[in-house]
């Protein structure tokens, strides 16, 4: 359908041009295509890249344009790396992450598991299950912060309904000790529903004819689920891992607007941490480093577990 | 002859019109987004109809105000023509150029700083302080005062019960020790069926609450940002044993006789906690009382207000409220400096004080009627007469975050002790007046 208007085009494509195409080796043409990309990967991911790199052996604050500029060697990476409020947050950041993909997992894959099974308003359910994770980080952070109110939050009255403990007694984003456990409640709330996805296309992927061989074996539920769902599951289950720890280790949004950080440093995530230094502190230089300092442990531990989730998708 | 008058009087009036057609400028006054804005576009449409000038509005919530206003004024962003920028901001805004100096103005058009209240020149017009460099008229007076329920104090079973325990009469605080004995008295106290609780204070972490907050006691235990007689000498004066007595004092106020929860409250959430009858006292900004006195919960007599009480070390309480400035980057900067002229005439001081707004202009505080005008009206001269700023140094923003920092890990988180958090504070301050080249 589409030949005619083709044949008209290459006949108006002025010779000079159509010898000059036609010309072009296959390289240089698969460098034509992918140049553009190339350089806008360049600009936007590489170029900044090294530029941070740079200024994370510097002085430079952005704040400060006039100011001279000096080289300060190691003495920022070496600053980060014993300042123990710096420790503080990536102990923070590591119990977010640990507590969230834990629960997450556990209650994401047993939901998986119950969705998985055929009953009336499965849809429905799967549906109303989803919904959080639709939400804007923003909006879940600010609801569940009137949920948390000790005076009129619903969480309170809930937890005071099971355990006769008095509602405004106890402060879930106020306390010391509550508060890492309030963010991780919220996560856990938002993104579990992702976890039960991704688990529940492992699930439905497992082809219904290795279990009806498994019952010719006699295999019992508990074996054929240790030995047939788990197994073919797990790629996916670590895939989820991978995607809610890369997620976590940068979370900002929804912790800023439940707690702010607080009570103290003590929901000071390092990726709430290195904003206050970049944008609130101006030091440049020195968040440049934090940053090179985080980016490096991600990759260096996404690294690792890529290659543990291949060695599990080739068994 | 009649025609050629009437040719000429339509001529006239028709380059009348352009003229003022070409003069009217279109003027946008940046501030921060609270009460006293909105009495603000009520008088400014006064100064609309007499100059032609057409005044628009960028108002921005008080958490996000210093970043977006000093990132307008650093970029060098045309937004702004007239700013109500921060008392903190002036040092800065000085040195960098963002405001323009307003001492030839002032000497053109007859406007004497010295018909101002002293502390609101220093606060939020001069840089250097202390010297006649003017960099904006002061706007809104404001500083940080407490208000409590006068009628739940009135109550007879409860002065009983409180002369009982404390010996003294529930009434005004004397001093700081006082307004904690009062605070404890209402903590988990049951009034009309409802648990009450002691105080709202500052506490917030984001943006500048807990400072504004903390320095209330500190002032008054002892506190000094340096050496009086050595500037940026701060060892021994911002971490002294008095002014760690100070930070101790407000922890334990928080600890023992605040709502649970508060762990991040400013502004706002102080007035919700006293409006919805939470609290007996409240730690808040003068600018709150005319909201107070018009609730329908707790105004119309049933509030009482008192300047913060002194402590063992002084009576200070902390300077709020702002200067109005013409920013630099401007191009209509002398419709900005008409605005400033006609704000500064003493009839529309009267009219913005009976609005809501805060006068400076002594001629409205210093008149006979002004103290029975409002019944918050002495105790907020009583507070201005009293004041202390947090630094204006261009560095202030970086000197903030540090104290917002170390305050709040010790007074909400309970990390370290209050000497820790004071010496900490101490190296912070130290890093950037070294910064600076002030050390």
């Amino acid at each position: 359908m589409l030949q005619p208007f083709i044949d008209k085009l290459v006949q108006k494509t002025p010779s000079s041009v159509s010898s000059r195409v036609r010309g072009l080796s296959d390289k240089k043409l698969a460098w034509l295509f992918v140049g553009p990309t190339i350089l806008l990967l360049l600009a936007i991911n590489i170029f900044p890249l090294i530029w941070t790199i740079y200024l994370s052996f510097t002085n430079y604050r952005v704040n400060r344009p006039n100011r001279d500029v000096k080289w300060v060697d190691l003495r920022n990476y070496e600053r980060i790396l014993t300042d123990s409020d710096i420790w503080q947050t990536m102990q923070a950041t590591a119990h977010f992450l640990i507590s969230t993909i834990v629960l997450q997992v556990v209650i994401g894959f047993t939901l998986a598991f119950l969705i998985n099974k055929k009953f009336k308003g499965n849809d429905l359910l799967t549906t109303l299950i989803v919904l959080p994770m639709m939400l804007s980080p923003a909006v879940v952070g600010n609801f569940w912060t009137f949920l948390y109110q000790p005076q009129i939050g619903l969480f309170n009255y809930v937890i005071s309904f099971f355990s006769g403990i008095d509602p405004s007694s106890f402060s879930m984003i106020g306390d010391v000790h509550l508060a890492p456990w309030a963010i991780v409640i919220v996560d856990t709330w938002m993104w579990t529903p992702f976890v039960m996805l991704i688990c529940l296309a492992g699930l439905r992927s497992i082809p219904d004819s290795i279990y009806e061989a498994a019952e010719c074996d006699r295999a019992s539920q508990w074996r054929q689920f240790w030995t047939i769902t788990v197994p073919m599951v797990l790629p996916f289950l670590m895939l989820a891992v991978l995607f809610r720890g890369i997620e976590n280790f940068k979370m900002f949004d929804l912790v800023v607007q439940l707690t702010g950080g607080g009570p103290g440093s003590l929901t000071t995530l390092s990726s709430i941490d290195l904003k206050r230094e970049a944008f609130e502190k101006w030091k440049t230089g020195y968040s440049s480093a934090y940053a090179v300092i985080l980016f490096v442990t991600v990759f260096g531990l996404a690294s690792i577990y890529v290659k543990a989730l291949n060695k599990v998708k080739d068994r | 002859m009649n025609t050629k008058i009437g040719v000429k009087a339509l001529a006239i009036a028709v380059m009348a019109g352009s003229i003022q057609t070409a003069a009217a400028d279109d003027l946008t006054l940046c501030w921060a987004s609270w009460d006293p804005a909105n009495a603000l576009v009520e008088l400014s449409k006064d100064f609309e109809a007499e100059s032609g000038h057409k005044m628009s509005f960028e108002f921005v919530p008080w958490p996000n105000f210093a970043d977006r206003m000093l990132n307008e004024l650093n970029s060098g962003g045309g937004l702004c023509d007239l700013m109500i920028g921060d008392s903190q901001w002036i040092g800065g805004a000085a040195e960098n150029g963002h405001y323009i100096k307003l001492n030839d103005f002032f000497a053109k058009e007859g406007i004497d700083m010295g018909d101002f209240i002293p502390a609101t020149v220093t606060g939020y017009s001069e840089w250097p302080k202390g010297t006649p460099n003017y960099w904006a008229l002061p706007a809104f007076g404001d500083v940080v005062g407490w208000t409590y329920r006068k009628d739940w104090f009135e109550r007879p079973e409860l002065q009983k019960e409180y002369k009982a325990k404390y010996g003294r009469d529930l009434g005004v605080p004397k001093d700081l020790n006082e307004l904690k004995d009062i605070a404890q008295f209402f903590q988990n106290r049951t009034i009309d069926g409802k648990t009450v609780y002691g105080a709202a204070i500052y506490t917030e972490r984001g943006s500048e609450g807990i400072t504004m907050g903390v320095t209330n006691a500190l002032y008054n235990y002892g506190f000094e940002y340096s050496n009086p007689a050595k500037p940026y000498d701060l060892d021994g004066f911002v971490n002294s044993k008095e002014a760690a007595a100070g930070l101790e004092y407000y922890k334990e106020l928080y600890d023992t006789a605040t709502p649970p929860g508060s762990s991040n409250w400013y502004m706002g959430e102080n007035i919700d906690a006293y409006k919805s009858g939470q609290v007996a006292l409240q730690m808040n900004f003068a600018f709150i009382w005319p909201g107070v006195e018009a609730d329908p919960n707790v105004g119309g007599g049933k509030s009482g207000y008192f300047p913060n009480p002194p402590g063992p070390g002084g009576h200070f309480a902390q300077l709020g409220g702002q200067g109005i400035s013409v920013v630099a980057a401007s191009d209509k900067q002398d419709a900005a400096l008409e605005y400033i002229k006609w704000f500064a005439q003493k009839e529309v001081q009267d009219k913005w004080w009976k609005a809501g707004g805060y006068s400076a202009l002594k001629a409205v505080v210093e008149d006979p009627g002004f103290v029975s005008s409002q019944p918050y009206a002495k105790t907020f001269l009583d507070s201005m007469a009293i004041v202390k700023d947090f630094w204006a140094e261009p560095a202030y923003a970086d000197l903030l975050l540090p104290m917002q920092e170390r305050i709040h890990d010790y007074v909400i988180a309970g990390k370290g002790s209050a000497q820790d958090a004071l010496d900490g504070l101490v190296e912070d301050w130290t890093e950037v007046l070294e910064d600076e080249g002030k050390l």
